[in-house]
């Protein structure tokens, strides 16, 4: 790995930390929490969290914002399964629904009360409004959509993020300013092992706010019908096709293998763009990051705005005619061949396999 | 109603290519576009001008040359631009352009009258942060609509706007008060091409350029690399992966390559054959 230097302006030296910065300490996770669920990328932070926590040998925290009906309570008992030391619970009528201006009041002022080192939060739409708001009130640095974490043997948070579309990577401090902030990418971090019997201790905090001062108000919210909502993200096989397809009806071929597969099927940006697939489907740098046990890609180059969905899956397939295809780069096992006719014969090779009934069979 | 949309000049990212050598961007000759997410917004507040009458300003940060960038808005349809441009600036994180920004916003108000909305993208797809919008909205203590998929309402008189936001695993429908800051997402409208009348006025039109001092930013710590918290130390290239793929030999038929392809894949992965099985039979 050559590193080119750091930019001579961007080289700026840790100076000695102001002195109404030292009491903060502890790293902290923004468990996110909406209408009762809570996003993995909460848990996956959580494991990362601990890691750097250990490190820096301080307590991991979990951060629950909620309306005061009994979910932010269960999910800070959830959190120490995954790894936290201390809820911090933030109860009021307020919070029952995401809004801007309610959640940043009150995160400003947890984060004012108990000064944490580090504050983590998903880079999820939630996170990423939340955080922009809380930080320009802090008035401190937030590295955006990181996908590396780590802690500098002087203790600084060295926070690495994709930059240009993932052709390079940047590691960026907040040396003299406190909390240290960043979002993380969903499904970079790996899930930690959740452990059933872990407790931690619960510290309540009651915001100053009021209802009459919140101007916006949550008038509906209208849930994604679930039959259209696909688990992309989260499949342990995952096939996807693209250009190299040639057209929307042979993309029914990769929806064949997947549906044998018990997979979730999925597109490069281009079949989108043509309507072949709807935009939930898409994988990579401005659609979904993947993390599949099993990942097939079939007519799809490899660009680098694709890759970086991906490279978190253990075994990546590529099918390809050119066999220069930059996929052939990062793919695990590949082969030059077309896509249209090798699919048909992959789907039923599969389902032979796969099959107990068949395998019986031939076994007798 | 005074519309106001925040727009930035980027590389087009699909034809920007890392030096195989010196891992640094290649920058020369790579052309730059109007962020592709700020079109989604400026586009929105395109109709509701036409709607409601009133006028489109632009505003961007920049070198000289993202002057280019607001002649194609004014060529879409934006009615003034205005281009906040000095080397204070260089270097700024997003806390630093929120600031800059935030007073180039308040002289705009000075000069050209109260805004109703500022619009942002979405995120950029260089920086790619989306901080930004969040960041002037606190700032100027500006109502906030990030992720915003439809704007269902609104309504000058009575100074409301009713929107609908993408959240995690549905929509939200929201009401709040101008003034107020939203940011679109893709999709959520179809951007128009404008007519030749504006391109002609935009060939023509002069852009209002601002020094930090027109623009009466006084605190130049809180600008450029001084105000910026945050400290960029390390550019890299990803470590390439130390195994490259193993090639399966295609057969003379498809099944056959098919069968050698997933005794390839199962000798690579073994556990995969369990995994798969166990999945196929949950169906
Ligand atoms: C800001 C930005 C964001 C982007 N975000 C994303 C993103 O999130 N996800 C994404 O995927 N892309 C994204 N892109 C687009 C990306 O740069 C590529 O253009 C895209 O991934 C290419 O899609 P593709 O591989 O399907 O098509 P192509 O690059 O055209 O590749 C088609 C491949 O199919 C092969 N092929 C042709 N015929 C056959 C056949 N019969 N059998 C087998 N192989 C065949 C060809 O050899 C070729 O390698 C983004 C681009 C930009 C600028
Ligand atoms: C590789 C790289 C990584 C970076 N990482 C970080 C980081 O992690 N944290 C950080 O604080 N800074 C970071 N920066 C600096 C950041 O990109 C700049 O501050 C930039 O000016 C604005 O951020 P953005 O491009 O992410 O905008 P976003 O916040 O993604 O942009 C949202 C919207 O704000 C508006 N907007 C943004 N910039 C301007 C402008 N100059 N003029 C007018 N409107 C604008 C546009 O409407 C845009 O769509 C990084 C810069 C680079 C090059």
């Amino acid at each position: 790995m050559s590193a080119t230097p750091p930019p001579a302006t961007r080289a700026a030296a840790k100076k000695e930390l102001p002195e109404h910065f030292r009491d903060y300490k502890h790293v902290w996770v923004f468990v996110e929490l909406e209408r009762g669920e809570v996003h993995p990328v909460s848990w996956e932070l959580l494991g990362e969290g601990r890691k750097l926590a250990d490190k820096l040998g301080v307590e991991l925290a979990s951060v629950i914002l909620g309306g005061g009906d009994g979910g932010a309570r269960a999910a800070a008992a959830e959190s120490f399964c995954y790894g936290a030391d201390v809820a911090y619970l933030v109860e009021h009528p307020v919070l029952e629904d995401y809004r801007n201006e309610s959640y940043a009041k009150a995160m400003t002022q947890l984060v004012n009360t108990h000064k944490p080192e580090i504050l983590l939060l998903g880079a999820t739409n939630l996170g990423r409004d939340l955080a922009g708001s809380v930080a320009t009130t802090l008035l401190t640095g937030l590295t955006a959509d990181c996908t590396e974490l780590a802690v500098d043997a002087d203790g600084s948070l060295a926070a690495t993020r994709p930059t240009f579309g993932g052709s390079l990577l940047c590691t960026i401090y907040t040396l003299n300013y406190r909390p240290q902030m960043a979002t993380i990418r969903p499904r970079v971090m790996a899930m930690p092992e959740r452990a059933a019997d872990r407790v931690g201790r619960v510290v309540p905090f009651t915001p100053d706010l009021s209802e009459d001062d919140i101007i916006t108000k949550l008038l509906r919210f209208v849930p994604d019908r679930d039959s259209n909502k696909s688990n992309l993200a989260f499949a342990d096989v995952v096939v996807a096709g693209g250009i190299g397809l040639q057209s929307a009806e042979n993309f029914q071929l990769v929806r064949n293998l997947a549906s044998v597969l018990g997979a979730e099927f999925g597109c490069s940006r281009p079949l989108v763009q043509k309507g072949w697939v709807p935009s939930e489907r898409q994988i990579g740098q401005t659609g979904k990051t993947i993390r599949p046990k099993l990942y097939i890609a079939a007519g799809i180059s490899g660009a680098i705005q694709h890759r970086v969905g991906v490279e978190g899956a253990d075994c990546i397939v590529a099918i390809n005619t050119d066999k220069n295809a930059p996929i052939f780069d990062f793919a695990h096992v590949g082969i030059v061949t077309d896509a249209i006719r090798l699919l048909p014969a992959l789907t039923e090779a599969f389902r032979q396999r796969l099959s107990p009934h068949q395998r019986d069979r031939l076994a007798g | 109603m005074k519309i106001l949309v925040c727009i930035k000049q980027v590389p087009d990212s699909a034809q920007i290519r890392v030096h195989p050598v010196t891992n640094t961007i290649m920058r020369q000759g790579v052309p730059t576009i109007i962020n592709p997410y700020d079109l989604f917004s400026l586009e929105e507040a395109l109709r509701l001008r036409d709607k409601f009458g009133g006028e489109v300003t632009v505003l961007t940060m920049g070198p000289p040359m993202a002057s280019e960038s607001l002649r194609k808005a004014l060529a879409i349809g934006a009615d003034r631009a205005v281009l906040l441009t000095d080397r204070f600036f260089a270097g700024s994180d997003t806390l630093a352009t929120t600031y800059a920004l935030a007073q180039a916003i308040r002289k705009v108000e000075q000069t050209f009258g109260k805004q109703d909305i500022v619009f942002t993208g979405k995120q950029t797809i260089d920086g790619d942060t989306a901080q930004v919008g969040p960041g002037i909205a606190k700032r100027l203590g500006l109502l906030q609509l990030t992720y915003v998929s439809k704007l269902v309402e609104c309504d000058p008189e009575k100074r409301e706007v009713v929107v609908e936001r993408r959240a995690e695993g549905g929509v939200q429908v929201l009401k709040t008060s101008m003034p107020c800051l939203i940011t679109m997402i893709e999709g959520s409208n179809e951007v128009r091409r404008g007519a030749f009348e504006d391109s002609l006025r935009a060939a023509r039109a002069e852009i209002v350029t601002w020094s930090a001092k027109d623009a009466e930013i006084e605190d130049l710590t809180k600008c450029g690399l001084k105000g910026s918290p945050t400290i960029v130390k390390k550019v890299f290239a990803p470590a390439p992966r130390s195994e490259k793929a193993a090639f399966v030999e295609p057969e003379k038929t498809a099944p056959d390559s098919a069968e050698a392809l997933i005794t390839a894949i199962f000798a690579r992965h073994p556990s995969l054959e369990s995994d798969l099985t166990k999945l196929a039979s949950g169906l």
